[in-house]
């Protein structure tokens, strides 16, 4: 079985905070991250090898330093690691993303490709799904848990909003994965040797053979407009005093709502 | 929009590195130089002493389309188990105000359900609804939806998609747009005509849910966007509204995947935290899991739920099916109470449609405070006893 797991190192943006005054990001010190989600696929991938044989390749894409993200996927036990790195793919938005992914993944060959299922900076959720379609194999999204696999088929649970739906696939077939689905290794001494020599293959425009229209900025049907803060309430009133008095406005404020 | 360095004003000093959250900047010539990772996020441009980084316009197309033959406004009318989905009823409601500032009409495209619901649809504000009754769709798999929905956005060629940022909609959706390469934007919190160009303004958090962000698909139709469930308000119900129906036979609809089962998971947690009048939340402020017992107790006493910041579920104070905002639930009860909560924007765009919000932090210049109501700048671990003291008084518990 031939796992390619699609990684993206984001910035932990949990620890990126607003200045008030100017209204930019604050960043002093936020560390770049595998996108969490990314790492259930990777144990994901990980552990379908040791059931079905093979081996696990990480792809991602992004800009050089982009290579210590594949460094720790390596760290975790995968075979391989490629990142997609070239100027041209600058300003990808998700279509351009999954179609420069998808050209790659043609090129690295597969029988199964595991996705987290969104990355945390960005939200979207739709690289995976369009892989798929540029692939033009299945896909199930948001899965929770895989119940069965053999070479030909894949019984997954998939994530429903009033709980799951369990769904088969034949093989080749894109995942993505939610945190449920498994509690990812930690990095191992002997992978972390491993990492610090392996080679990280890196593959760039033009070993895709595609057109420089379909990737990049000018591959991107959309463009960020403007970004901007959200605008503060203007009827907002600061309740002021000891807390007792505060306490005091706030069953005020619960009883006008008619909440007692 | 791009950004780019004036190299004849970049002198070299490295300030701006830093300053880049994404790590997109880096030295090349002994001058600044920005990469493909660049998020569009701005905060190089204050850092720069020289002002050498600079935003400039994207690039045009090579080809434009004539895009004025793409009229209307279509929302995707996601069905369950038979029944529309209020996001579909949310989307017609700001579906309606696009067609209108658009001088078109609006239309609903339902696979599955029968007339009944495409009725209703009508009734909620659809002028036309496309209608495919075919079983195929009784079960969700992505093929079938994929297919008949490119097929039908080809043959009438609709302006703007609009679909419910579900499990289904975001699963097949993407799709639809990779296949007609068109743009698509996740998450959309707001949609607005531009009034001069006509396009679609997509509004959506972004960088970690951080900041806002407007979208634009100017060259590619049809735009495409999605919307999660409570983020809309639904629009007017007129049960002596008329439209058409039109009937749409499944032909050649490929499905490759096969649900064997469904199975309902009744999280009372999950449930009750949409459903509820009042809710009472958590962030990194409240100190640790105690602090979530503290705000059961609150919530109890006022009827509630309790809902969590992003935050707080990553700390593993509470699980993540408490987790309210842009990757947890979104909100809108009568009351939001948040308790030591900051307010990331990843936040406030799940609860800020809530009717009063109620904010309780430390730090006066949190952002939580920007969509409050009522604002008190104190400690939540003195604030809630005192809360929950009285009101049991009150009560007469």
């Amino acid at each position: 079985m031939k796992i390619v797991v699609c990684i993206k190192q984001v910035p932990d943006t949990a620890e990126v905070r607003i200045n008030p005054e100017t209204n930019t990001l604050v960043r002093d010190g936020v560390p770049s991250i595998i996108n969490p989600y990314d790492l259930h696929a990777l144990e994901a991938g990980l552990q379908i090898k040791e059931l079905t044989g093979g081996t696990v390749t990480a792809l991602t894409m992004g800009p050089p330093q982009a290579e210590d993200a594949l460094r720790e996927a390596i760290a975790m036990g995968v075979d391989d690691a490629v990142l997609l790195t070239d100027r041209a793919f600058a300003g990808s938005d998700t279509w351009a993303t999954a179609y420069t992914l998808s050209r790659a993944v043609k090129k690295i060959g597969f029988d199964i490709i595991l996705c987290g299922k969104q990355a945390i900076d960005g939200d979207t959720a739709q690289v995976g799904p369009e892989m798929a379609e540029f692939l033009d194999i299945p896909h199930i999204a948001y899965v929770k848990a895989i119940d069965e696999i053999s070479t030909e088929r894949i019984r997954v649970k998939r994530m429903m909003e009033e709980g799951y739906d369990i769904v088969e696939s034949p093989i080749p077939v894109l995942l993505t994965v939610v945190k449920e689905i498994n509690e990812p290794r930690l990095p191992s001494l002997k992978g972390k040797m491993r990492a610090k020599k392996a080679e990280i293959k890196k593959l760039g425009f033009d070993a895709l053979e595609t057109d420089e229209h379909l990737v990049g900025l000018k591959g991107s049907p959309t463009q960020v407009k403007d970004i901007f803060a959200p605008e503060m309430k203007k009827d907002r009133k600061v309740l002021k005093g000891s807390p007792e008095e505060i306490v005091e406005q706030l069953i005020g404020v619960l009883k006008e709502m008619k909440c007692l | 929009m791009r950004i780019k360095v004036d190299i004849e004003l970049c002198t070299g000093c490295e300030t701006c590195i830093d300053s880049c959250p994404y790590d997109a900047i880096e030295m090349k010539d002994d001058k600044a130089f920005i990469n493909e990772y660049c998020q569009l996020c701005r905060n190089c441009l204050n850092a720069c002493p020289e002002g050498a980084i600079k935003e400039v316009e994207g690039e045009e197309p090579v080809v434009a389309e004539d895009l004025s033959i793409y009229k209307g406004v279509w929302v995707f009318a996601e069905q369950r188990e038979g029944r529309v989905s209020d996001v579909a009823l949310e989307l017609l409601g700001v579906g309606k105000q696009l067609s209108e500032q658009r001088g078109t009409e609006l239309s609903a495209v339902l696979f599955g359900a029968d007339s009944s619901e495409a009725e209703r649809l009508i009734h909620w504000g659809a002028d036309r609804v496309y209608h495919c009754e075919d079983r195929i769709f009784d079960r969700f798999n992505d093929d079938p939806y994929v297919d008949l929905l490119t097929v039908l956005i080809k043959r009438y060629k609709p302006e703007i998609v609009l679909a419910g940022a579900t499990p289904i909609g975001r699963s097949f959706i993407p799709r639809v747009a990779a296949r007609l390469k068109t743009g698509l934007t996740a998450d959309c919190t707001s949609l607005k005509i531009d009034p001069e160009t006509g396009n679609l303004l997509q509004i959506r958090p972004a960088f970690g849910g951080n900041i806002m962000a407007t979208i634009l698909c100017p060259n590619t139709r049809p735009q495409m966007a999605t919307v999660r469930p409570r983020v809309m308000k639904k629009g007017v119900f007129d049960e002596s509204r008329t439209g058409e129906i039109i009937k749409i036979d499944a032909e050649n609809l490929r499905c490759r995947t096969t649900v064997i089962d469904t199975v309902k998971e009744e999280s009372e947690t999950t449930c009750n935290l949409q459903e509820a009048d009042i809710i009472v939340s958590g962030g990194r402020g409240i100190g640790g899991p105690d602090g979530f017992k503290m705000l059961e107790e609150l919530a109890k006493l006022l009827d509630g739920a309790v809902g969590a910041s992003r935050a707080a579920v990553d700390e593993g104070w509470i699980s993540y099916a408490h987790q309210v905002g842009q990757t947890g639930k979104t909100v809108c009860p009568k009351i939001y109470i948040a308790c030591g909560i900051s307010g990331a924007v990843q936040h406030l765009v799940g609860m800020q449609s809530s009717d009063v919000i109620i904010a309780i932090n430390k730090n006066e210049d949190a952002p939580i405070f920007s969509v409050a109501n009522y604002a008190v700048v104190g400690d939540v671990k003195e604030i809630v006893p005192m809360l929950i003291k009285k009101l049991k008084e009150v009560k007469g518990l």
